[in-house]
């Protein structure tokens, strides 16, 4: 093929796989994007019932099934081929996600809801464990030599893209059509639309060929017997299968997710910004650092991937701790210029009765608004108690806040640093990942760490850091240990055990 | 670098059983303070799940380790035909 043909290819290649694993990503972030919504219309009311199905569809998609796909559709790759197993996680993928959008809610069919939420859930988890390994190997099995990282890049902003889709479409959809109507039924529109994604994404994938090397493999009939054992079974395999989780995969995932979804958390619960702007904030964040996931993979093809991906990894547990400080203390309304009023409304009281004894709780809710045209909730709730003898409880919250221009900014900017540290240590992954493994169980392999390292260490972030916060003494910092703790172990392992040489020939 | 390689695999040997000792710990502790009833099992049920899939884990720190002890990480294949 000469040299147009070759890269007009390539980039078909490209396309067709990022397309897919984008859809696929966006497809996943939207149940997790939706889920107080999802629990409000298909769970029961009673909070501990709809409790234990949702730690059901949170823990076990992530956690479980996710890795248990990887090891399924990786196993089905390396002995059917790359192209049908992408093709047929991408079909699970969307098919439930589809689904989800068309349950009827809980007060139409009971409890059939939420299990069939649980089924869809985990059905999602185990068609994702099986795509990113696919698509990933098999842009790589197309790239010439010494633009790996590169050609594999694009694959890796297929995952920060997914979740960008996701925030917009649900951000318009809302403004579209209202904040009231989506609660309603509008949350259903992203999971319909899902549908027309992923009958695109298909019939693009149907006209790809199978990967080069797989295909050779195949003539020569040297394609593995048994994947599994010779990935896990095999000293030689499996010794690098540890090395890519610990010393790669495991600090990846915890800076992926610290990055997106803790940075958007702690924006939105902890330092109580509007439900808008602490999703714009993290828009604009992806938006300006997803170039430099490109960036990364191609400059991983001149100076190795190993020392991009740990850098990374070294910065954010450098810097996590001062970009939330700097958070909080932005956030805080009292630094503000509150002084400058623009405008007041009037309160608005609601009386609540307790159960026992006559007890009630008022809440009363302001709204300011500054001049800088900053504005804020201010929420007083006090227990008043029959008894007499009882002390008046109070309680004072500031919520629904809306920043002031430049602090906005700073919050773009402190988000931007954190997914750029993202581009660091994904950016090359893919490249790093392939090059570590022979092709005939290149798919089982790279995707069991992979999705351990993302799935598992990654997922667990906004469990553990709760989890810390329990502790005595904690503060609202305090769950950044976990990250940080893992990444520390991950950049040690990783800089005295991997080696920063790049494979040139993936083709054995 | 040959020796800081297989004294860190002892520490990972430790670190791997150390870890889930100190999440059995915290499960314990943890499913202990839930109110009796469904949160009770809620919690229980959380926990179950990440010993479930961390105890895997953990062996495979220690087997790293082992591996590193063993010098089994002192030269990385160059190619797959030394894997």
């Amino acid at each position: 093929m000469n040299e147009p043909n070759k890269q007009n290819s390539i980039f078909k290649v490209i396309g067709a796989s990022s397309l897919g694993t984008l859809i696929e990503w966006y497809d996943f972030y939207i149940f997790g994007s939706l889920a107080t919504i999802i629990g409000a219309k298909l769970f029961p009311a009673d909070a501990g019932a709809s409790a234990l199905i949702n730690t059901l569809a949170i823990f076990a998609a992530g956690f479980i099934v996710r890795p248990f796909g990887a090891l399924v559709f990786g196993r089905l790759g390396d002995l059917i081929g790359r192209k049908y197993t992408f093709l047929l996680t991408l079909v699970l993928m969307g098919g439930s996600t589809f689904l989800i959008g068309l349950i009827p809610s809980y007060e139409t069919i009971g409890y059939a809801a939420p299990i069939l939420v649980l089924i869809l859930r985990l059905v999602q988890g185990l068609a994702l464990g099986g795509e990113y390994g696919g698509a990933a190997t098999y842009v790589a099995e197309h790239a010439p030599k010494g633009k790996r990282g590169f050609f594999t890049s694009w694959i890796q902003t297929t995952a920060t893209l997914g979740l960008f889709l996701s925030l917009g479409i649900i951000v318009l959809s809302k403004n579209i059509i209202g904040a009231e109507a989506f609660a309603d039924w509008g949350w259903r529109i992203p999971f319909l639309l899902s549908i027309l994604l992923v009958g695109v994404s298909i019939y693009i994938r149907l006209k790809m060929h199978e990967s080069p090397m797989f295909t050779k493999l195949k003539t020569e009939g040297n394609i593995s017997k048994n994947p599994l054992k010779e990935s896990f079974n095999n000293k030689g395999n499996f010794k690098m299968v540890l090395l890519a989780l610990f010393g790669a995969t495991m600090g990846q995932g915890v800076i992926w997710y610290t990055g997106q979804f803790y940075a958007q958390s702690f924006i939105e619960n902890t330092c109580k910004i509007d439900f808008n702007d602490s999703r714009y904030i993290l828009l604009w964040g992806i938006a300006f650092a997803t170039p430099f996931f490109v960036v990364f993979g191609s400059w991983s093809d001149k100076v190795g991937r190993k020392w991009i991906m740990l850098i990374g990894m070294l910065l954010g547990i450098i810097f996590y701790r001062p970009i939330y400080q700097l958070f909080l203390d932005k956030s805080d309304v009292t630094t503000w210029n509150t002084s400058a009023i623009l405008k007041e409304n009037a309160p608005i009281v609601t009386r609540h009765a307790l159960h026992s004894e006559g007890d009630s709780i008022i809440t009363s809710s302001s709204r300011v608004n500054l001049i800088n045209g900053a504005s804020f909730n201010v929420v007083s709730i006090d227990t008043v108690y029959a008894d007499a003898n009882k002390m008046i409880g109070h309680a004072q919250v500031v919520k629904d806040k809306v920043l002031p221009t430049s602090t906005f900014w700073l919050f773009v900017g402190l988000v931007f640093f954190q997914i750029l540290l993202v581009t660091m240590v994904y950016g090359p992954i893919a490249a790093f990942l392939v090059e570590l493994f022979p092709t005939k169980i290149r798919y089982t392999s790279m995707s069991l760490p992979y999705h351990v390292g993302n799935g598992v260490f990654g997922g667990l972030v906004p469990f553990v850091a709760t989890l810390i916060a329990s502790f005595a003494g904690s503060t609202p910092l305090s769950g950044l240990w976990y990250p940080i703790g893992i990444a520390a172990l991950s950049f040690i392992i990783g800089a005295v055990y991997l080696s920063n040489k790049k494979d040139e020939n993936v083709n054995d | 670098m040959k020796s800081i390689k297989k004294i860190l695999g002892l520490v990972w040997i430790i670190l791997g059983p150390a870890a889930m000792a100190f999440m059995a710990w915290q499960a314990w502790d943890k499913i202990g303070q839930a109110e009796p009833g469904i949160a009770q099992t809620n919690t229980a049920l959380q926990w179950g799940i990440i010993l479930l899939i961390f105890i895997p884990i953990a062996i495979g720190l220690v087997i790293f380790g082992k591996y590193a002890w063993a010098g089994e990480y002192e030269k990385l294949p160059e190619s797959s035909e030394e894997i």
